[in-house]
């Protein structure tokens, strides 16, 4: 709750410091404001409270996913300050992503349907903008619109599911809704399933499901780098937490009507998210198609529906964040000096760059979910969290994915020790400082995973 | 401590990491003492005392995983073996001049790292992250130090050996879900589960194709040769003597025990399946102009006796097996040795275009003789005690299938023979007549090679006698295993 607080108020101070000309304290006070954040939550650990109404319960779920989002955030300002250069918009960029996350942490605490709703938007509406943010590029703009268009539907749907939900149960409280859907004496099935059905493809929409995935690659190629790298990791693990969130702990008791359709949608996702990033010479292109299929495996986790599902899912958020925010800056770093981002860009870089080189190596294998990398144990507990519910068909078809997944995160790899494109990369030690950290997060959660299995 | 065996390694790999120009003098060093300690374990353990060494401390405890290690004469003679050639390998290569050796040398200790991990794990998750640990640096290896076509081989044997090992994966969170209470990886809890016959069959397929295309068994071999020939010979060396193993080791301690009727119901095909290698690898290496991919194809028959005799469940084909495995090891590595020798001083592989070497070098026509003869199994060399044994298992389980694994004998000798007469027989063609003297890294590589050719050949008591307990634990194991089910 206080987390909330914290961070609408500094993204409130963002908008005044436009005004009244602090633009350069901004940055520090944005840190500090993240970091009282972060503090907030972590106090608030095992408190179990809910606010206005029961519209929002702050439970243990809700406070490590909103803390895993501050930290990403944190570290996704530490590689950003170049997104902010021009001047005139800078402070707007600040409070957009600020109030982005202030969206992703209603969409993981949220207790009632409205509050979903209003998490969603405000966490939208600020991406919007964002991936237009680069206003003289034609690709940014087109990510803008076609993510707006888009984005636009999937909340349409959102909003018939609320509504039809609400025509079924009479009420927008999920506890209210979830007890009403366990006793089963309704108003209208008829109307219960469309609106399930409505908010399930909706949710699809926002993690990037297949088939409601076909604006994820447009978007995350279009916007700017930075703004990708957000979009990757804060906003797809806010999208993730809802979603678990509003099947999980709301429509239990009504498995039969989204169950196999949501198992067919990940199998689905798995697939074509990793098979269409085979073909993708672009890195940061392939990169979108990658994160499209990791949906696919966090899907995996809501339809485990057991008590190891949250922790799984959890654990596959923070290695997925961590070494997707590592590849982003290097892909950053690459594309400044190489001016794209194909994957000749890479060649040449082990020779000329081996810290560049073992990062890339460790983030990639961490996707890959080689061992000893976190991305190995979160593939591991999805895999049993799904085993555990008999799930086997899913689970070798996820097996599949990941092995047509190793194709391409090794053709970065291999890519690096390929002759050419001798210039030095120049990277800043910010740069580094997220890549470090990012590593060493990698590499000991892909040893000691029990730091954060053990938590929810 | 057993554990310091396992992470020495891994820490001389870090040192050697950062030690520049020096690199393959401290990979060398840090081989010995590796060595040197692994002595001091093979003299203090006692062939009939059952799993020695162990330690055991929880790692992940909600998930029943425990860092659960020891060893029994097989694992031991496994690590012996790793150890021991793990210097000779790094020797081997001190007359190349890799680009930044630092990292070249620190791979191949941190690959000892896993591979001296994997034999003494005894815990299914332990093994597996071990066994999954080994493949990342001789991809490396492969990918950074490899031929021209290095690319697409490399990404070939990574996701060939991946997709066993992902099989493998979900093969033991299977059994995990079975185990009683709140889960463990232990070995032992594998071993007491109550599978149903179908639930093993699967098991068995999960696990099996892990193992076979480690090994490699036809027809899971197709990346094999073109990764041997490619990788450098010190990766090659590393793949063909020791990591090969890896999956004839995992047969026999996470297969055969934990899921018997499968291999009842399966052993049958597996067994047909490695003597079809055997004799389909023979014929493909008796065709074979380039001398590397020769060895490489005698390496699939080789392995594929080993596993038959593994399948065939018999004392003397498990025995033989064991004894096989560190024979091979040190022969294949010999071999390969030779083949990069010829390759350096001649810049060809080609055996149509050598010849006469043993009047231009007869030196080195002479180790090279001795290795061979080893390879083809003659009595007194090492090559034959395991071969024997082997091939008296197979008898015992199937007459027929023995004369085809017997096979091995007679064409193993044709084409190795051939391959001898065409590189040092003859008159000594053009790219032969300078063939520089042994230098004396070499001799040293080569010297310990055949010692242990002839003493394992002359004396193999033991050897048998450190892997005679083991193997009959394994095949009690197995047959309590059997009774239970």
């Amino acid at each position: 709750m206080n987390t909330l607080l914290v961070l609408a108020g500094i993204g409130v101070f963002g908008l005044f410091s436009e005004i009244f000309r602090f633009k350069k304290a901004l940055l520090p006070v944005v840190f500090l404001g993240l970091a009282a954040a972060l503090v907030t939550t972590v106090c608030d650990w095992n408190t179990n409270v809910s606010y206005f109404n029961n519209m929002m319960k702050v439970d243990n779920f809700s406070l490590a996913f909103s803390a895993v989002m501050i930290c990403i955030t944190m570290l996704w300002f530490i590689i950003s300050p170049g997104f902010f250069t021009d001047e005139t918009s800078k402070s707007d960029h600040f409070t957009l992503i600020l109030f982005a996350l202030t969206g992703g942490v209603l969409m993981s605490s949220f207790n009632n349907m409205v509050m979903l709703f209003l998490g969603i938007e405000i966490l939208s509406i600020s991406m919007y903008i964002l991936a237009g943010s680069n206003k003289k590029s034609l690709a940014s703009n087109e990510a803008a619109f076609k993510y707006f268009l888009m984005g636009s539907f999937a909340t349409g749907f959102l909003l018939f599911g609320i509504a039809l939900i609400y025509g079924a149960t009479g009420s927008f409280d999920i506890d209210v809704i979830a007890t009403r859907l366990s006793e089963g004496n309704l108003n209208s099935s008829v109307m219960l399933f469309a609106g399930i059905l409505l908010t399930m493809i909706a949710m699809a929409f926002k993690v990037s499901a297949a088939p409601f995935h076909f604006w994820a690659p447009d978007v995350y190629q279009g916007a700017p780098t930075v703004i990708t790298a957000f979009m990757s990791t804060v906003v797809k693990t806010a999208a993730v937490a809802a979603f678990f969130r509003l099947f999980i702990h709301t429509f239990t008791s009504m498995t039969e009507v989204w169950h196999t359709a949501l198992m067919i949608i990940s199998a689905a996702t798995i697939l074509v998210g990793n098979i269409t990033a085979v073909y993708q010479t672009n890195v940061k292109r392939m990169l979108a198609y990658s994160s499209i299929a990791h949906a696919g495996y966090m899907l995996m986790a809501i339809v485990s529906m057991n008590s190891a599902a949250p922790s799984a899912l959890l654990f596959y958020v923070i290695a997925y964040s961590v070494s997707s925010i590592a590849s982003f800056t290097i892909l950053l770093m690459v594309s400044n000096s190489t001016g794209n981002d194909s994957i000749e860009s890479f060649y040449g870089l082990g020779k000329k760059n081996p810290f560049l080189a073992i990062m890339t190596l460790i983030s990639m294998l961490s996707l890959a979910g080689i061992p000893p990398t976190a991305g190995f144990f979160a593939k591991y507990y999805i895999f049993i969290a799904a085993m555990e519910n008999h799930m086997m068909p899913l689970v070798l078809i996820a097996v599949l994915g990941s092995l047509i997944g190793v194709y391409y995160y090794f053709r970065v790899i291999i890519a690096m020790f390929r002759d050419g494109n001798e210039k030095e990369i120049d990277f800043s030690g910010r740069y580094k400082l997220v890549m470090i950290i990012a590593g060493i997060l990698a590499l000991a959660l892909g040893v000691a995973p029990g730091i954060v299995t053990g938590l929810l | 401590m057993l554990s310091l065996l396992i992470f020495f390694p891994l820490l001389a790999a870090l040192v050697t990491a950062f030690s520049g120009e020096h690199a393959k003098k401290v990979a060398f060093a840090a081989a010995i003492v590796e060595f040197a300690y692994s002595l001091c374990l093979f003299f203090r353990f006692d062939p009939v005392g059952g799993i020695q060494f162990t330690e055991n401390f929880a790692w992940i405890t909600n998930l029943g995983i425990s860092y659960h290690i020891g060893m029994d004469g097989i694992a031991l003679l496994l690590i012996m073996l790793t150890t021991f050639l793990v210097p000779l390998i790094i020797l081997s290569s001190f007359n190349h001049k890799y680009k930044s050796p630092s990292l070249f040398y620190s791979l191949i200790l941190t690959m000892q790292f896993a591979l001296v991990g994997v034999f003494s794990a005894y815990d299914g998750f332990l093994f597996y992250i071990f066994w999954e640990l080994a493949l990342i640096p001789i991809y490396l290896i492969c990918l950074m130090y490899g031929g021209k076509d290095r690319l697409r081989i490399t990404l070939k044997f990574f996701i060939y050996t991946l997709t066993g090992s992902l099989l493998m994966l979900v093969a033991l969170i299977y059994l995990w879900l079975q185990t009683p209470g709140t889960h463990s990886f232990d070995l032992q809890a594998l071993y007491a589960l109550n599978l149903s016959a179908v639930e093993q069959s699967w098991i068995f397929w999960g696990l099996f194709l892990a193992f076979a295309i480690k090994m490699p068994v036809f027809p899971f071999h197709t990346w094999q040769p073109d990764t041997y020939v490619d990788a450098p010979a010190p990766g090659t060396m590393l793949l063909s003597g020791i990591m090969l193993k890896m999956g004839v080791f995992g047969v026999m301690r996470w297969l055969l025990p934990i899921v018997p009727q499968g291999v009842a119901e399966w052993g049958n095909l597996a067994m047909i399946l490695s003597v079809i290698g055997v004799v389909y690898a023979s014929m493909i290496a008796w065709v074979q102009k380039d001398f590397k991919r020769l060895i490489a194809y005698s390496s699939i028959a080789h392995v594929g006796l080993i596993s038959a005799g593994v399948f065939s469940l018999t004392f003397q084909g498990l025995h033989g097996s064991v004894i096989q495995m560190i024979s091979h090891g040190i022969n294949v590595v010999g071999l390969f040795f030779i083949a990069d020798m010829i390759e350096q001083r001649t810049g060809t592989r080609d055996m149509d275009h050598l010849g006469g070497l043993r009047t231009t070098a007869p030196g080195f026509a002479t180790y090279f003789m001795i290795i061979m003869l080893a390879s083809v199994a003659l009595p007194l060399t090492n090559g034959f005690v395991g071969e024997f044994l082997l091939i008296n298992g197979i008898y015992q389980y199937s007459q027929i299938l023995a004369a085809f694994a017997g096979l091995t004998i007679i064409l193993g000798a044709v084409y190795m023979l051939n391959a001898y007469m065409k590189i040092s027989l003859g008159e000594a063609k053009s790219v032969a007549k300078h063939f520089a003297a042994l230098t004396l890294t070499e001799k040293a590589v080569l010297v310990p090679i055949v010692i242990m050719i002839f003493l394992i050949g002359i004396y193999p008591k033991p050897l048998l006698e450190i892997a005679g307990p083991a193997v009959e634990a394994l095949k009690l194991s197995i047959q309590t295993a059997t009774s239970l089910k």
